[in-house]
C-alpha cells in the first residue's frame, strides 16, 4: 500500500522541516484510504509541544488532532498519517517513534533535514492490530 | 452521547466514524461502547482496566483527565466524546 500525494504537498511537508530546523517539525495528513493506498489531500501543520527538547522530540497536542479530524470530516477526509522531521539524523524511524506510534493503518513520514536542507523523505506504514504485534513497514511514496 | 472514533480504531466499530451510546458519565459511555464493540476493550484499556496512557478522551473540547471528576464526569445526550490516540516521537533516544 503506497502513500500518494501531489508534488506540491510533498514539497510542502519537506519545506516545513527546513523552516523549523534545528527543531523537529510535525504535521497531520488528511485524505482517503483505498485499496490502492493512502491518498493525501491536505496537510495540517502542527505545533511541536515538546519545547523542552524540540531538536529531537515531537508531540502534537490532542486538541490539534481533534480540530484536524473535525475539519477533515467536513471535506470528506480522515487522518491518514503524520509527518515529522529528523534534524541531522537519518529518515528512519527511531525507537521513540516506534514506541509512540499508535495509529494503525496510518503513514508516518519522516524527512531527514541536514544542516537546514531537506534530504531523504521516507514513509512507514504502521501495521498490526495492537501494541503486541505492531510494526513499521517501509512504504513507497508516489508523488503525482 | 456520541463517541467519535479515530481512524485506527474503526476496524473495531464496523468502520463507523462515530457511535451513539447511552450513559450518564464518561465511564458509562465508554462501557457502553465496549459492550457494543467488545474488541475496543483491549485497545482502550489496560488488562487492569485503566485507560491506556496513549489514549486521550475528550469530552467536547476538554481532556477528561483534567476534569475535576475525570471519567466520572456527568454527560448529557448532546455531548460528544472523542477518542484520540497520542502522536509523538523523535529522532533519537
Amino acid at each position: 500500500m503506497s502513500l500518494k500525494l501531489s508534488q506540491q504537498l510533498y514539497d510542502e511537508l519537506r519545506a516545513h522541516g527546513e523552516e523549523t530546523y534545528p527543531h523537529e517539525c510535525c504535521g497531520i495528513m488528511l485524505g482517503k484510504t483505498s485499496d490502492e493506498g493512502l491518498h493525501v489531500a491536505a496537510l495540517v501543520r502542527a505545533g511541536n509541544t515538546r519545547t523542552d527538547s524540540a531538536h529531537n522530540r515531537y508531540h502534537i497536542a490532542p486538541q490539534e488532532l481533534i480540530k484536524a479530524q473535525r475539519e477533515g470530516r467536513k471535506a470528506g477526509y480522515d487522518i491518514v498519517g503524520f509527518y515529522h522531521s529528523h534534524p541531522d539524523h537519518p529518515a528512519q524511524w527511531s525507537p521513540t517513534d516506534f514506541a509512540e506510534a499508535h495509529w494503525f493503518g496510518c503513514s508516518y513520514v519522516i524527512t531527514a533535514v541536514e544542516k537546514g536542507a531537506a534530504k531523504i523523505t521516507n514513509s512507514f506504514l504502521l501495521t498490526g492490530k495492537g501494541e503486541d504485534d505492531k510494526a513499521f513497514e517501509p512504504q513507497t511514496i508516489a508523488v503525482e | 452521547m456520541t463517541i467519535n472514533i479515530p481512524t485506527p480504531l474503526r476496524a473495531y466499530t464496523d468502520k463507523k466514524e462515530s457511535v451513539s451510546v447511552e450513559g450518564t458519565t464518561v465511564t458509562e459511555g465508554l462501557a457502553a461502547l465496549v459492550a457494543a464493540h467488545p474488541a475496543m476493550q483491549q485497545h482502550l484499556f489496560t488488562p487492569e482496566g485503566k485507560l491506556r496512557s496513549f489514549v486521550n478522551v475528550y469530552l467536547n473540547d476538554d481532556d477528561v483527565r483534567y476534569l475535576p471528576a475525570k471519567e466520572e464526569t456527568a454527560v448529557s445526550a448532546t455531548d460528544e466524546l472523542t477518542i484520540i490516540p497520542s502522536i509523538a516521537g523523535g529522532c533519537c533516544r
